[in-house]
């Protein structure tokens, strides 16, 4: 088990950091005692390694969470956040929190990571999530960070029932689309795309030749004619990007079908939150399928 | 003079019906305009009505203000190198309209929008008739466009930086290039009135604008009041010059080279140049507008990329051949 967890590890994707390896070879070199090397005060610097830590680290071993991690519009647990010490990201405020492990996104900013890696801080990146696969991949991952496998394998097991509960097998199908601001459309293989998978729907812009995401002219969804149009979520403040999503075609496509789906919080991150996603989705698809 | 109106008319007329017919969607022209003109339950109806008519119709409302606004400020100072992008109206009239947006003054109100592009346009006209003086030579007419472009751009800058949406900053670009991307009919809506007011004040300015080619001392002799020239100039620019902004953006150089190809066919003649290049903007909004559509189908190319190539070299021209008055 050890030995796997060490693995793990390993195979983090963004290991680019020399910092890094160094300081996972030192776990790998000084054995099993897993426990002895529990880091104890963690800082994580992006919004979906925030909600990861909080689920799964012991109680004062996390001091800090990105301040993104405390807005409700895009944090599942907003709330929760409220009581750690919030940063933004900046090589200079979590140099000064004295941290024993720094966990990040390979979203981060390059030059904080490498600042603090010049600092002697050890900093783990992590990929973020493009599927259900991912998710749980990144949990057992962040259990290992912390020195918490057993609570990260318990929660994966959670994951896995549930979501075998939720998944929609059926032969009927409807389309949906999931529209964000400046015409972005999600692709099969996004993390959304996956979660709209699960719920029972195929994906409109496979249609339209988007693997991944990427940029749809409003006139193809016009003719792309989903059953379903979810639209990306808003942020705060006012912006000309987001106006696409009171477009009178995006508004005539979601009128007298299954609507009101919004890409929120549970959408973004890759955490056992994307269920609650998948869940609601299940409402819509009901209304499509059997009206 | 009525040849080279039909000539234009028909000209525009044909862009249009292109306009019209072209789009990443693939329905035949027939098909669309038989979609556009007499409806259907398919998504082609909603193509046509809600987002090519309308993207059409911004093209010509656009270059029609931007050619007419050039065409008046050249008369007026006497000065071929006036232009409403080059001199910086257009880019107060964008600082209005961002500070619409941002404030949330246009999420409340839609003609918010509008209004506030031409309150940021009037101040950038005054200020460039202002640093330019009456007679507006070539030279401090240029410096103080540049000076008031930019200190316009550096505050877009600035509020979109401060916003706390993150897609705000990555909207510098459309302020400073201009498009038509993604608009709608509640676009035409807030942008016609504005537009047929300064349309209607800068097309009576005709009869003045020819008086004025004698000099300024001859014409108050004719009986034309400047100081109410002004002050209709400043007003309509500013309506059609807002108005355009706030719905499409900084779209430059259309001011400059449609009045300057369509001045020898009025026999230099500002008060046929005005609606000649009117006429002649639409023209040229319309085709860049179709043009950027046919180079990249799929993504936003800005509008003010394809003006600017075709613009900015004849503005390179105008400099070299008034360079001596530029000392």
């Amino acid at each position: 088990m050890a030995l796997t967890s060490r693995a793990a590890l390993f195979t983090l994707a963004s290991v680019l950091n020399f910092k890094l390896i160094s300081f996972a070879a030192a776990l790998a070199l000084s054995g099993a005692v897993a426990l002895a090397e529990m880091p104890k005060r963690v800082v994580s610097m992006n919004l979906c390694t925030d909600q990861l830590a909080m689920m799964l680290a012991g109680p004062g071993q996390l001091i800090s969470v990105s301040h993104l991690a405390a807005d409700p519009r895009s944090s599942a647990l907003a709330d929760e956040a409220a009581g750690y010490v919030l940063n933004h990201g900046r090589a200079e405020e979590i140099y000064l929190m004295r941290p024993d492990l720094v966990i990040s996104s390979s979203f981060s900013s390059r030059t904080t990571l490498d600042m603090l890696a010049r600092l002697d801080i050890p900093v783990a990146v992590l990929e973020p999530a493009y599927s259900l696969e991912d998710v749980r991949a990144r949990l057992l991952q962040m259990g290992d960070l912390l020195g918490r496998s057993s609570v990260a394998e318990d929660m994966v097991a959670e994951f896995d029932a549930r979501l075998a509960e939720l998944r929609m097998t059926g032969n009927t199908r409807p389309s949906a689309a999931i529209y964000h601001a400046n015409g972005y459309i999600s692709g099969k293989h996004s993390l959304s795309g996956q979660i709209i998978d699960a719920a029972g729907f195929d994906n409109a812009a496979v249609e339209a030749g988007v693997a991944m995401g990427g940029f749809l002219p409003l006139e193809l969804l016009a003719m792309l004619d989903p059953d379903a149009l979810i639209l990306g979520r808003r942020y705060r403040g006012a912006s000309r990007s987001e106006e696409i999503l009171d477009h009178p075609v995006v508004q005539k496509l979601r009128e007298g079908r299954a609507s009101g789906a919004i890409t929120d919080r549970d959408w973004v991150c890759g955490t056992p939150h994307v269920l609650r996603a998948i869940e609601s989705l299940g409402a819509l698809r009901a209304e499509i399928v059997e009206p | 003079m009525t040849r080279l109106a039909a000539a234009l008319l028909a000209f525009l007329t044909l862009l249009f019906g292109i306009a019209l017919c072209v789009g990443p969607a693939q329905i035949t022209p027939l098909e669309s305009l038989y979609a556009l003109l007499f409806g259907g339950d398919g998504p082609a109806t909603l193509v046509m009505r809600e987002i090519r008519l309308p993207r059409a119709l911004l093209a010509v409302m656009v270059g029609g203000s931007l050619g007419l606004a050039g065409a008046a400020m050249q008369g007026y100072l006497r000065n071929p190198l006036a232009e409403p992008g080059l001199i910086g109206v257009s880019s107060s009239a964008a600082l209005g309209a961002v500070l619409a947006i941002q404030t949330g003054l246009a999420a409340s109100v839609a003609f918010a929008l509008p209004a506030m592009a031409l309150i940021g346009a009037v101040i950038g006209v005054l200020l460039v008739i202002a640093l330019a003086g009456p007679r507006g030579s070539s030279l401090t007419l240029i410096l103080a466009g540049i000076a008031i472009s930019a200190l316009a751009s550096a505050l877009i800058s600035l509020v979109l930086n401060l916003s706390p949406n993150p897609y705000a900053a990555s909207e510098i670009v459309f302020w400073m290039m201009g498009s038509l991307a993604d608009r709608s009919m509640s676009h035409v809506w807030i942008a016609v009135p504005f537009m047929a007011v300064g349309l209607a004040v800068l097309l009576s300015l005709g009869r003045g604008l020819d008086a004025l080619t004698l000099g300024e001392d001859a014409a108050s002799a004719l009986g034309i009041r400047l100081s109410r020239l002004r002050l209709f100039l400043v007003f309509g620019t500013a309506c059609v010059v807002g108005a355009g902004t706030a719905v499409a953006g900084t779209i430059g150089f259309v001011g400059l080279v449609v009045p300057h190809i369509l001045r020898p066919l009025v026999g230099a003649q500002p008060s046929r140049l005005l609606w000649a290049s009117a006429l002649g903007g639409a023209i040229m909004v319309l085709a860049a507008d179709i043009l950027v559509r046919v180079i990249l189908p799929e993504r936003d190319l800005k509008l003010g990329v394809v003006t600017a190539l075709v613009g900015a070299p004849l503005f390179l021209h105008l400099i070299y051949k008034t360079r001596r008055q530029l000392g």
